[in-house]
């Protein structure tokens, strides 16, 4: 486990990645993009696998250009070989299609992969801006608890703040990208996802860029990412994945996982 | 053969029973009409009717005091139920403050959504940045199979009331108890989705609930036995994590209770204010049972 209590590393411009999926590509255009922007840092905050096709090219991809890491739910269940994603879906036909998602994730990652995901933390710490930030897959108290727009309200994030004696929780797991934060810039970041749209109906995927500000406080950014995603869908469909997640690829409308949704973000979707 | 044991030779569990800490409040229900329904279902687990006044309606006051100390202890989201919340005369009141604060959702029958109160819920969602939902149930596809559950003529209301809903540009969720033998397999739910789907709900969402043995369904089917009990029994940290008593309260006229299903039993009750129910909770209650086995949570 991290050491939440050591002292935080200060930077000026960091870069944050939400759940990859596998989308390798995508992962890569982000990772160029976060380059030419200048960060000091990239992170991510896990799910590298799931939903896409040849899971270890992202992990590949984190490695050979220093990409920082936290586990998500994926990278929890892959280390310890647990028969699943433990996503935290509720509904029968969100778990089978999971299920799909991550049998062939768990048998197309190399054992060595899926060890030093075994070693990774559950959470870090960093300071930007004299804020200080508090890193998360899902939520801090819960790995794959979802923190929605639409159901985080601020007090509820008030209390978050205290018990982690944090400025910022910067958190994914559900895919959309979204920010609440007070006046004096506290509160929650949700990166989104490198994986898949937004339930939006574009193609493209979000990552964010947390800047200091030169007096103090945080610049949040979220960066579109334009990727060759005909492609992506092609190698899905080489790899025999469902049909489903490949429309959501090409469509940027989510098929499936649609009951963990609160009412006001699958109101705003197709399905 | 198999042998098989029947339920009435099973032992009574002993000992003590395990204790729930309250990990979090993040859920705060209210029961804003108490006991009282325009219904009568079989089913209904408080055994609520248009004559039961065991629980009274709360004040538009009185809410709004539980709201404010659920803000200040930090809560997630509210549910409003009852009996039959629209039946409280101050509901759209209540429901504009909690989703001023917060995500909330509604549990109707749905029988009392005329078109005009469709069109002031569907100001109240377009005027919070928080989700709201209705959630309506109902105990079938037809007729023959609702009422004679909710009572003759409920399934015709019911349906009004979910078009309203959806001619108002909302989408209720659905909910449907273990009293409809189809909602327990998967191919019983996929029926029902496109049944919603052909009834004019584009995304329809469906819960299922279990049945408490307690109330009027006590007399449907059968009480609690006393084998169905938690005494003994240890539970790990997830189980108890996964007991929603473990992150919520649920706030009625006469004070705090200990979750949306303890509501009508002296046991329940944790005191007046929500900061003196913050304390761990014995399941003493054959209901407790119910909600370990089944996996009983009674939020969306
Ligand atoms: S189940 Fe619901 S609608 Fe039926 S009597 Fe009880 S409270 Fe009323
Ligand atoms: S009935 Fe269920 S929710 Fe209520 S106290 Fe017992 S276990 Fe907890």
């Amino acid at each position: 486990m991290h050491d939440l209590k050591a002292a935080p590393a200060t930077l000026g411009k960091v870069a944050f990645f939400g759940g990859i999926y596998s989308n390798h590509l995508a992962l890569e255009a982000a990772i160029r993009l976060a380059r030419t922007r200048g960060v000091d840092a990239m992170w991510a905050l896990g799910d590298f696998g799931a939903f896409g096709p040849h899971p270890d090219r992202s992990v590949e991809l984190l490695m050979e250009h220093g990409v920082q890491a936290i586990q998500g739910n994926y990278e929890e269940s892959l280390s310890t070989g647990a028969e699943d994603c433990h996503c935290g879906y509720t509904d029968p036909r969100d778990n089978h299609y999971a299920q799909i998602s991550y049998d062939y994730t768990f048998e197309h990652t190399s054992d060595a992969y899926k060890r030093w995901m075994g070693t990774l933390p559950k959470a870090a710490r960093l300071e930007v801006g004299g804020q200080r930030l508090r890193l998360c897959h899902g939520s801090p108290r819960q790995i794959n608890e979802f923190l929605w727009a639409s159901n985080t309200p601020t007090p509820f994030i008030e209390r978050m703040l205290k018990d982690e004696d944090a400025d910022l929780v910067v958190c994914t797991h559900t895919g959309i990208h979204w920010q609440r934060r007070d006046a004096d810039g506290r509160g929650v970041v949700n990166v989104g996802a490198l994986g898949r749209p937004p339930n939006d109906g574009t193609t493209n995927v979000w990552f964010a860029i947390l800047s200091a500000r030169p007096g103090g406080g945080v610049d949040v950014e979220f960066v579109p990412v334009h990727y060759e995603h005909g492609l992506l869908a092609r190698q899905m469909a080489q790899e025999g994945l469902p049909q489903e997640f490949i429309e959501t690829i090409e469509t940027g409308w989510w098929t499936t996982c649609l009951e963990i949704l609160p009412a006001r973000e699958r109101a705003a979707g197709r399905y | 053969m198999e042998l098989v044991t029947l339920p009435s030779l099973m032992p009574t569990p002993t000992g003590a029973f395990p204790e729930v800490p309250l990990l979090a409040l993040d859920t705060l229900w209210f029961q804003v009409s108490g006991t009282i329904c325009n219904l009568r279902c079989q089913h209904c687990f408080i055994s609520c009717g248009p004559d039961n006044h065991r629980l009274g309606m709360m004040s538009l006051e009185q809410v709004l005091g539980y709201l404010e100390e659920a803000r200040d202890l930090g809560v997630r989201e509210y549910y409003f139920t009852g009996g039959e919340p629209f039946m409280n005369r101050e509901l759209v009141p209540m429901l504009a403050q909690a989703l001023a604060q917060g995500p909330t959702s509604v549990l109707t029958n749905g029988v009392l959504i005329k078109a005009e109160t469709a069109a002031k819920l569907r100001g109240l969602q377009d005027g919070s940045e928080y989700s709201f939902d209705l959630r309506i149930s109902m105990d079938g596809y037809d007729a023959a199979t609702n009422d004679p559950i909710r009572g003759a003529g409920t399934f015709e209301r019911i349906m009004q009331g979910i078009l309203r809903l959806a001619e108002a540009g909302l989408n209720p969720v659905i909910t449907v108890t273990e009293a409809l033998p189809d909602a327990q397999t998967r191919e019983g739910r996929g029926r029902f989705l496109e049944f919603l789907r052909r009834a004019g709900l584009t995304q329809p969402r469906l819960k299922i609930l279990p049945l408490l043995r307690m109330g009027a369904e006590a007399g449907r089917q059968r009480g609690y036995a006393p084998w169905e009990s938690l005494a003994g029994a240890h539970l790990t940290e997830d189980e108890l994590r996964a007991l929603q008593c473990s992150s919520c309260r649920m706030v009625s006229a006469v004070g705090v209770h200990v979750c949306p299903i303890l509501v009508d039993d002296p046991v329940g009750g944790m005191g007046r204010r929500l900061k003196d129910s913050l304390r761990p909770f014995a399941l003493a209650h054959p209901a407790c049972y119910t909600c370990k086995v089944d996996g009983l949570s009674c939020t969306t």
